[in-house]
């Protein structure tokens, strides 16, 4: 009698998106960043594949006000400037792609105009040469304005545009057909949201193969688990044949972690939880791996030694 | 869920037809509509229309011209299945085999050669089960002799054979029951598949039968079906109660999802 086999069967593999594209391609990049296509899990390379390893993208903000010191500090004199930021996370940190928050077009920080916040796209596309991903500030009403501007600005550049909610999708779904860029989903850690997104995407003959989904993100202590238990149930579906759920995840680790006070305040306003400057980039690449094995495959990261570590992570176990 | 589309099937007057005449039509017709109604496999029966290996291989060319959909050969003749099993595009399911280690040792070897799937039937010499212990004692059989060859066990889908609801009313919780025990003889679990449209033989409400019977089948672990795929009322059932029992992932459009 045979030994059983009892590796999972998958029958589906997620899709693969690229982002960016070459001067051949249309665009100006350098190269281009592909993610998904695995028939499997992370690290399970006995059950299926993963052709393409998860991938970092720097985080860059043109208002660092909500960002703590720990994180100003590490990174310097560039962070003040988007464009000079993302060099330096091409240049020094080594990521992969850039992922652009317009956090100064919101109402209550700079409320930057829609050419304000396209010249930023266009310096950052100018200064580096990797992908990117452009989001707007998360007020529907004013993402609505400067998205347009900053799609046109970036046009076939083939970037990865959020965020997509049930709230405004019909825009962005317009913008990135006429400019050719990609799409990510986003459902505030609701699963069967996210599905519907697809759906709602898909009614609107957004190609799904274009798309990244957005399940947000938590910070360990605030709803990492249960953050977890969604993307890897996401991609169980996805994996089992649910083509709704088929497509690659991305992670705004450095957006949550920098808002929690167990990675941002110094041992002062916290006695007992050690140094924040080891304590901080931990906690934000920790956060990382745990979404990796949940199947992430975008993570986007601030803390220079927190990318640091986490590509060694993935360098170390993606084989 | 595993849809089988049940009706390239010459126990259908058309598909007979068709077959006497060689007319393909009828036949890629209902390859279509069931390919767009999102079957897993094809059921593809000669019935009494003939007994020429020639013509079951006609009907599985003509409906491989329109689809890649896998087929599901309801044959049981050895001489036959070597023949057909080799022309289908995807491992095919075969329709079927019993509880008699004569018929699955002359059959066995060729789905694990092909890495095919077979339905088997918890009936043997004695004919069709009429207890749930029966039921247990043939699927038992079954595995006994799954376990000498190299076939996995999501390519056996066991079926506690469904019958009338009219004529054996008695059956119907036997059948329920022996559904929900399958599971367990192998790990990880085969597949539990019945003929549907057998339960509301002879009845009025035959849909109304068909799908209240299928959706309790799903509650006890069935996970593929044999039946009417065309049934929109059935398969949003079937949809349903796979939500219910949180097999896949509610969204407010899950019937459209399904269909697109």
């Amino acid at each position: 009698m045979k030994i059983p086999d009892v590796n999972e069967k998958w029958i589906n593999k997620i899709s693969e998106v690229t982002i960016g594209a070459t001067r051949a391609q249309g665009g100006t990049r350098a190269r281009t960043v592909t993610v998904g296509g695995g028939s499997t899990f992370p690290f399970l390379s006995f059950e299926g594949e993963n052709p393409n390893k998860p991938v970092i993208a720097g985080y860059v903000t043109d208002d660092v006000s909500d960002l703590p010191d720990v994180v100003k500090n590490a990174i310097g004199n560039e962070i003040n400037l988007p464009h000079e930021w993302a060099k330096k996370c091409v240049e020094e940190y080594g990521v992969d792609l850039i992922s652009l928050k317009l956090l100064g077009a919101g109402p209550a920080k700079k409320d930057s105009s829609p050419a304000e916040c396209a010249k930023i796209v266009e310096s950052v596309l100018k200064a580096v040469d990797v992908p990117l991903i452009i989001w707007g500030c998360g007020d529907d009403e004013k993402d609505n304005l400067i998205l347009p501007e900053c799609s046109q600005a970036a046009r076939g550049e083939n970037c990865l545009i959020g965020s997509a909610k049930e709230s405004n999708y019909k825009t962005l779904v317009a913008i990135c057909k006429a400019d050719k860029h990609k799409l990510i989903a986003e459902a505030p850690v609701d699963i069967n949201l996210g599905k519907q997104m697809s759906i709602l995407l898909s009614d609107a003959e957004f190609d799904l193969r274009d798309v990244i989904m957005f399940q947000s993100t938590a910070a360990l202590g605030y709803g990492l688990d249960y953050v977890y238990t969604i993307l890897e149930r996401a991609r169980i579906s996805g994996l089992k044949g649910d083509k709704m759920m088929a497509v690659p995840q991305i992670c705004d680790i450095a957006s949550e972690t920098w808002r929690v006070k167990e990675a941002a305040a110094d041992e002062e306003a916290l006695p007992g939880f050690g140094d924040v400057e080891k304590r901080g980039p931990l906690w934000e690449a920790v956060c990382a791996q745990v979404y990796i094995q949940s199947a992430a495959d975008i993570l986007i990261l601030a803390h220079p030694l927190a990318i640091k570590t986490v590509k060694e992570t993935i360098k170390r176990f993606f084989v | 869920m595993i849809l089988i589309g049940e009706r390239v099937n010459a126990g259908f007057k058309d598909i007979k037809q068709a077959v006497i005449d060689k007319d393909s039509k009828p036949i890629i017709d209902w390859t279509i509509r069931q390919v767009e109604a999102k079957s897993d496999y094809l059921d593809v029966c000669l019935g009494t229309a003939s007994n020429k290996v020639e013509d079951l291989l006609w009907m599985i060319e003509t409906v491989q011209e329109v689809t890649d959909v896998p087929i599901c050969i309801d044959n049981n003749k050895i001489d036959m299945l070597i023949k057909a099993i080799p022309i289908c595009k995807k491992p095919p399911l075969i329709n079927s085999v019993v509880a008699i280690d004569e018929r699955m040792d002359a059959l066995f070897p060729i789905i694990e050669k092909y890495g095919a799937s077979v339905i088997c039937l918890v009936m043997d010499e004695q004919g069709s089960p009429k207890t749930l212990e029966k039921r247990l004692e043939n699927a038992g059989r079954i595995f006994a002799k799954v376990m000498e060859y190299s076939i996995p066990p999501e390519h056996i889908f066991l079926d506690p054979i469904i019958m009338p609801l009219k004529f054996m009313q008695e059956q119907g919780k036997e059948i329920l029951a022996a559904t929900s025990q399958f599971k367990i003889f192998s790990d990880p679990p085969c597949h539990i598949v019945g003929g549907l449209t057998n339960v509301s033989n002879g009845a009025i409400h035959k849909k109304l039968i068909n799908r209240v019977f299928a959706t309790m089948l799903v509650a006890n672990g069935l996970d593929a079906l044999i039946c009417d795929v065309t049934d929109t009322e059935l398969i949003d059932s079937l949809l349903t109660a796979e939500l219910i029992l949180n097999k896949s992932i509610y969204a407010d459009s899950y019937i459209e999802a399904f269909r697109k």
